[in-house]
């Protein structure tokens, strides 16, 4: 079975999941004496047995990420050009279904924001867009990215899937780096959220990863939206993929988010509740299985959770977010919000509190002379 | 004599003259103000930053604001660069805004344990000697690539201990040793070195400098680790300069047995 196969073949995880349920603690204390642990490993480091172990956990997790990562943290902010969409994700602020005003922002307004935020000091961005045709193409967003580029070192998009043309022809443009959620690895909980819209379906949604990566992105982030399934399951199947692209697109650095749904103005309500326990113990297995992969933690998550996990093993932070577009430098502010975000602390405050735990900010780890 | 000696032994890099053997790398420090700190304990003379994490348009970075050119060799670095091309984009971009025109080339397409591709890496130094920039290149412990840099034209070779950050030591120590007895030019042990224990190692072996980042970095006192490290390299160095015994592994009679050939 092919490392994609793999992701993709709800039993297979479950069999892990299996492993998991039934590994306990003895197991578990003779897993912490190795030193160097690997996918095999996986199903035992997130097993409810090792929750009981999560101290222990942590400080290995501490040790490897400053070892690997050293004392600093890397910084950047999202801005959101576009919040039109044709899916209809029934957990997403941007879903088609919600009939709030639709914003997308200008050639000048990006630009506004652009300047605006550059000047807080940010040098790494992500530019978002709701997954439309019409309104968030390639076209479109490669404009976005020619008028960005002068005032960013480092430019991430998380926008909809494209081919490996596409997303070629925004490397080309400037971009260096792609994130890209699978949301659930659960075939069925996926086709339950996933109403309509190109999104609908689950294999492209896998599949775009691959064409992300034959595209030669330099940097891929991957993730799941937790609280929609067992975030166990969802952690043993985004283990799996990770591996798999690590593989198979040896030159891209990869890295993995942890976002958990976030309240929107539409209730939904979350099937799979995640604690803040779990999401810990997510971070350590991801951080001992792969040392090198970067852990990106947002804003959705409260200040004093973020404080506590920057020590644990998370590498990069959002800081300052709005998640409507034109908000940064208040040209609108009736755009309709992705989520709501939880830490909304200035880049200073978050700097205190890093240099106050030994790590060192870092705005800028790229530069656009890699690329032209 | 053994000072005076000491005095004299300088190392020279395209000419120019060093006192320190010890290189230090700038990444994974908790503030600009302990990394300097760092660098005035390991008294070390050449210091490297990655061009990526350099703002070079301006002049109140952290780097260029704290690195004084006329107490270090700014060495700058194409840390992510995945090829040739990449390389040299970046070492020319960071010529052109002045810094240096030394640059310690890296090479490294695989991001996890950042291994030096050695075909990229040396079409990379062809064309920027050609250029003529002062080209440190960081190898895999390859002594034969290692000659082929030299007759290039590059100013060192720096072949990795074990791979970097890792810590773990010399695991590359047969190759190093050939490539020491083999080079022309100087050799600067780069990558892996964790305690100063394995830099005193390859410095008794004969290598001509060391290269440390993470370990001083990551350690728990970094400025007192730096101390420690300059007083193993100079230790190291002294011990290769004195000559080091032979090891012997069955005792040696101190009459000789053969004596009465001599009669």
């Amino acid at each position: 079975m092919s490392g994609f196969n793999k992701i993709i073949n709800t039993d297979f995880i479950n069999s892990l999941l299996k492993i998991s349920s039934s590994t306990n603690k003895e197991m578990v204390s003779d897993l912490l004496k190795k030193e160097q642990w690997n996918l095999s490993d996986f199903p035992a480091l997130i097993s409810p047995a090792a929750s009981e172990y999560i101290e222990e956990l942590a400080r290995i997790s501490h040790n490897i990420t400053k070892q690997r990562f050293g004392n600093t943290m890397q910084m950047y902010i999202p801005l959101y050009i576009s919040n039109f969409c044709d899916n209809t994700c029934l957990y997403c602020g941007f879903n088609v279904q919600n009939t709030t005003k639709r914003k997308r922002l200008s050639k000048e307004e990006i630009l506004k924001e652009a300047v605006h935020i550059n000047e807080k000091g940010f040098k790494h961005i992500l530019i978002l867009t709701g997954e439309s045709n019409e309104k968030a193409d390639s076209n479109y967003i490669r404009e976005a990215i020619k008028i960005i580029k002068p005032h960013f070192s480092s430019i991430s998009l998380e926008i909809q899937p494209l081919s490996t043309d596409k997303y070629a022809g925004l490397i080309k443009e400037g971009a260096d780096s792609l994130t890209i959620y699978q949301e659930t690895y659960h075939k069925k909980t996926y086709e339950k959220y996933h109403l309509s819209g190109k999104k609908k379906s689950f294999n492209n949604r896998i599949a775009s990863t691959d064409y992300a990566g034959q595209a030669g992105f330099y940097r891929i982030n991957i993730g799941a939206l937790l609280g929609l399934y067992d975030w166990r399951f969802e952690a043993l199947a985004l283990a799996h993929h990770l591996n798999y692209l690590i593989k198979k697109y040896w030159k891209i650095k990869f890295s993995v988010s942890l976002p958990r749904i976030q309240k929107i103005s539409t209730s939904f309500n979350v099937p799979f509740k995640v604690t803040d326990l779990d999401i810990t113990q997510f971070i350590c297995a991801f951080r001992l299985v792969f040392p090198d992969t970067g852990i990106t933690l947002s804003t959705r998550e409260p200040a004093e959770l973020r404080n506590s996990l920057i020590k644990i093993g998370v590498t990069t932070l959002s800081a300052e977010s709005h998640t409507s577009p034109g908000t940064y430098s208040g040209q609108v502010n009736n755009g309709k919000e992705q989520f709501s975000v939880s830490d909304h602390r200035r880049l200073e405050q978050i700097n205190a509190c890093l240099i106050q735990n030994g790590y060192d900010m870092v705005m800028k780890d790229w530069d656009r002379s890699f690329q032209s | 004599m053994f000072t005076t000696m000491n005095n004299r032994d300088q190392l020279i890099i395209a000419g120019k003259k060093f006192k320190s053997r010890l290189f230090l790398g700038t990444g994974k420090f908790q503030s600009s103000g302990i990394m300097i700190q760092a660098i005035e304990a390991a008294e070390s003379e050449i210091v490297t930053t990655a061009v990526r994490r350099i703002d070079l348009k301006n002049p109140q970075d952290s780097f260029i604001k704290n690195i004084d050119p006329r107490k270090y060799l700014f060495l700058p670095n194409t840390s992510g660069a995945r090829n040739a091309e990449e390389a040299v984009r970046v070492a020319k971009i960071a010529r052109a805004s002045g810094v240096s025109n030394w640059i310690k080339l890296e090479v490294t397409p695989d991001p996890n344990y950042l291994l030096p591709c050695p075909v990229e890496t040396l079409a990379a130094a062809k064309e920027l000697v050609k250029l003529n920039f002062v080209v440190l290149p960081y190898i895999n412990a390859d002594p034969v690539l290692a000659k082929h840099l030299e007759e290039t034209g590059c100013a060192t070779v720096m072949p990795l201990a074990s791979p970097i950050g890792s810590n773990r030591g010399i695991k590359t120590k047969e190759m190093i040793n050939i490539i020491i007895e083999m080079s022309n030019i100087p050799v600067v042990v780069d990558a892996g070195l964790g305690c100063p224990s394995h830099a005193a190692e390859v410095m008794e072996a004969g290598a001509d400098a060391v290269l440390v980042n993470t370990a001083i970095a990551t350690a728990k006192n970094p400025v007192l680790y730096a101390e420690a490290f300059k007083l193993a390299v100079e230790s190291g160095r002294k011990a290769f300069l004195a000559g080091i015994p032979g090891v012997h592994n069955k005792a040696s009679a101190s009459s000789p047995l053969t004596g009465f050939l001599q009669k």
